[in-house]
Parts: structure tokens; C-alpha cells; sequence
């Protein structure tokens, strides 16, 4: 079968698996060198999620079931692209996030800090035809984690994306633009490459900020795209 | 036009909240045909600990072999329903437990052949990026001849062939190791 195969990633805009400063992954990081295999139809296909499109709703993060949810009303909203700058349209975009008060609504965060019943922090949407997705949800806190004396993490939304192929999966995280964390967080800082880190970074936009009302930031996503031409073996 | 892919994050212990409305522990789903069976894994961290917070992600063919996904362009039949996608958090054990059909041979590289597996993503708190593997299946005579398990050095195959489950025949066993002697082989593509 003739297929068009996904790109490598560049040098140093991916993390390693084994990043020291990051305790969590000292016993969990493999060790052993990554077994290189040829892209087949079980990597460029993934699945899709056409039967969760009629779950609505779930992209105001804001309105809880007795009322609005506490802390400062933000938008998130950016464009899902391949690394050719094409589209990637009708995807899915999964977030979730603390609250305003830097506390998840999990069982295993124990942060003191208060939960909030109007908020969950979790969302779903799908990217139209122009790759474009937005949110509204509350800005996260930072909340603190052991993995050194004192350590706190900038405030975070969680992304996870599919894209058309397992091999264009991805799960990342937006920060927001001069958060003074950044700095000293050691997942922040796992990547070499200091302008791929940057663009975790989200930015003020104006366009979706409304007076009164919400601050707009903009995050666009890159997911690996495909070569321009399959490329069999024996052409080359 | 070349844009670099986003840079990938960890997902962090706190994925249910995010993952949970789409949590399958059925990947086939009913009125599918093939041989019915239950993958039950689980997953070690490099002191041989269970881990009680990775979120396991799979994606098939079905038993004709065939992906549901419009790049798979063979004349093979697919029953409309079929997806192929399941995804569960590892409980406190570190143990998860699918539901499936045994899925059909898929092309490989040029006109070879692969043998039946499981396409298997894993991303947990302490992984700054996800991890690929497959499962291949017990007994499948296909594995001798398998153009990606060839790849593999032979010493390190088994870990990725669960085992038959002595006391159930449709119960297929695999562990998967993070790290130490029985570190599982992770793919890269």
C-alpha cells in the first residue's frame, strides 16, 4: 500500500524521555533506546470521534450546575495546523485544568485549596473547518507538587489531540504569557529548543477579548504532517 | 510552508478529569464478528512497582483486517459501528482490562504482511511524552514472519506476545515494563 508517511520531528523541539530534574520520571522514563520502525497503515491511520460531535456543551467550562464558576473568565481559542500549515479540521480537542483556586477535582489532588462546585475543569470540542477551536473557561492557578523544595506549577490547561493518525497524537499543556513559574518548572523546561518551549506560551488577544466580559488567549497547535509525496523505497 | 510540531507535555496524574467522557473498555462493541477476547495488562515502573495513574490508549483493526479510517483504502469489509479505539486509566493496581476481537493481518511495508496486534498507546505523570508499543497474540504462527517484529532483537520479542491466561482461553496476559530486565520495547516512527 502506497502511503504518505508523517515527518520526524526537528532537533531539540521534543522532550527526552529521561529529563533528571523532573523526578517522575526517573522509574518511569524507559531506558533502553526506542526501536525505530517504518510508519505502516497501523501508524498513519487513528482513530476519529464523528459520534461524540452531538456532545454539546462542553466547551463552557464556566457555568456550573447551581451558577457561574469563581475566578476571571477567559476564552482560549487558536487553530489546529499540520506542519505544512494545513487545517486540521473536525478533530477532536480535549482540555482540562485546575480551578481558580489552583485545585483539581480529582481524588488524588489534596492541594488545601478550596474546589469549587460550579467548576470541573474539564472540556471537550472539535476544530471546524478552518482548524479553529476556542474554549471559555476560568484562568487556572498555580498549585504546588513535590517534586523539589518550594516547587509550583505555572498555571496550565491540559490539551490532548488525536489529529488523523496515531502518529499525530499529541497531549501538551498552554501556559499564560508572563507567568513568573516558567521559569523554575522543570516540565516547562524539559525541551531544548527554546523556541519550541515558547510556543507553549499562550498570547493576550484582543480579538476575543469582549469588554466587560472575558479575556481572549490565543494557542495554535502544530501536529506532525505528512510528507508531500509518498516516497517508496526503491525511488530513492 | 513548514510549521514544528507542538512540543509535547506530560499529561500529569490528573487526566481522568480531562479523558474520563471518553473511557472504552469495549473496543470492538457488540454485533462485531471475530474471535472474541479480553486483553488484561498490567504496568510496572522501574522499582517492579504497579503504577495506579497511566492512561492506556489502543487502536485495531477489525478480524477481516481492516482500519476504520479512511486511508485504509483495502477491499475488506468493515461493519459500521466498528471504531477500534479503547482507552482506560490503569487502576490501583496498575491493572487494565480491554474487551475485543482479535484483529485480522494488515499490510506492512511493501508487499509484506503483518502479523495480528494491537497498536497500544501508554502516557502517564512521569512520561514527558507518549509511548507506543503493540501486542502481538499467543500461538499466531504470523509472528515468525512479521515485518516489525523482525525489526526487534529476539531477546526483547516476548515482551511484546501476551500470554494465554492458563484458566480462561479467551483471556489474553501482558505486562508492560517501563523499565529493568523485562523493559518493554517502545516504537518509534
Amino acid at each position: 500500500m502506497d502511503l504518505a508517511h508523517y515527518r520526524k520531528p526537528y532537533p531539540g523541539t521534543q522532550p527526552d524521555y529521561l529529563h533528571p530534574l523532573y523526578v517522575s520520571c526517573l522509574r518511569r522514563a524507559p531506558l533502553k533506546p526506542l526501536v525505530k520502525i517504518p510508519q505502516t497503515l497501523s501508524e498513519v491511520t487513528g482513530p476519529a470521534f464523528e459520534r461524540e460531535r452531538s456532545l454539546t456543551g462542553a466547551c463552557d467550562l464556566t457555568m456550573g450546575e447551581h451558577g457561574e464558576a469563581q475566578g476571571q473568565r477567559i476564552c482560549v481559542s487558536g487553530r489546529v495546523l499540520d506542519e505544512n500549515g494545513r487545517p486540521v479540521t473536525n478533530t477532536l480537542v480535549e482540555v482540562w485544568q485546575a480551578n481558580a483556586a489552583g485545585r483539581y477535582l480529582h481524588k488524588r489532588d489534596q492541594h488545601n485549596a478550596p474546589l469549587d462546585p460550579n467548576f470541573t475543569g474539564q472540556g471537550r470540542t472539535f476544530t471546524d473547518e478552518r482548524g479553529h477551536y476556542s474554549f471559555l473557561t476560568i484562568r487556572p492557578g498555580s498549585y504546588p507538587w513535590g517534586n523539589h523544595y518550594n516547587a509550583w506549577r505555572p498555571a496550565h490547561i491540559h490539551f490532548s489531540l488525536f489529529g488523523p493518525a496515531v502518529a499525530t497524537r499529541l497531549v501538551s499543556q498552554m501556559y499564560f504569557p508572563g507567568d513568573p513559574m516558567l521559569e523554575f518548572d522543570p516540565i516547562f523546561n524539559c525541551t531544548a529548543d527554546e523556541k519550541a518551549r515558547q510556543r507553549l506560551v499562550s498570547a493576550l488577544d484582543w480579538e476575543t477579548t469582549t469588554p466587560q466580559e472575558t479575556i481572549g488567549f490565543k494557542f495554535d497547535l502544530v501536529l506532525r504532517g505528512r510528507d508531500a509525496t509518498p516516497i517508496e523505497p526503491k525511488h530513492r | 510552508m513548514s510549521l514544528q510540531t507542538t512540543t509535547w507535555q506530560t499529561i500529569g496524574p490528573f487526566f481522568r478529569i480531562g479523558l474520563e467522557a471518553l473511557f472504552e473498555a469495549d473496543i470492538a462493541g457488540e454485533g462485531v464478528r471475530g474471535e472474541r477476547v479480553a486483553i488484561a495488562g498490567r504496568l510496572f515502573d522501574g522499582d517492579g512497582k504497579a503504577i495506579p495513574d497511566a492512561a492506556i490508549e489502543i487502536w485495531q483493526a477489525n478480524s477481516e483486517g481492516k482500519y476504520a479510517h479512511p486511508v485504509d483504502t483495502q477491499d475488506k469489509l468493515l461493519e459500521p459501528g466498528f471504531r477500534g479505539f479503547g482507552r482506560l486509566p490503569t487502576d490501583d493496581d496498575g491493572c487494565f482490562r480491554f474487551t475485543t476481537v482479535k484483529p485480522g493481518s494488515v499490510p506492512g511495508p511493501g508487499t509484506t504482511m503483518q502479523a495480528p496486534h494491537l497498536v497500544v498507546s501508554i502516557v502517564m505523570r512521569g512520561l514527558l511524552k507518549g509511548l507506543v508499543t503493540r501486542a502481538y497474540f499467543p500461538d499466531e504462527p504470523a509472528n515468525a514472519t512479521d515485518p516489525i517484529l523482525k525489526l526487534i532483537d529476539p531477546a526483547r520479542q516476548g515482551t511484546l506476545v501476551m500470554k494465554r491466561s492458563g484458566e480462561h482461553a479467551d483471556v489474553l496476559l501482558w505486562q508492560i515494563h517501563m523499565q529493568g530486565p523485562q523493559e518493554t520495547v517502545f516504537l518509534e516512527f
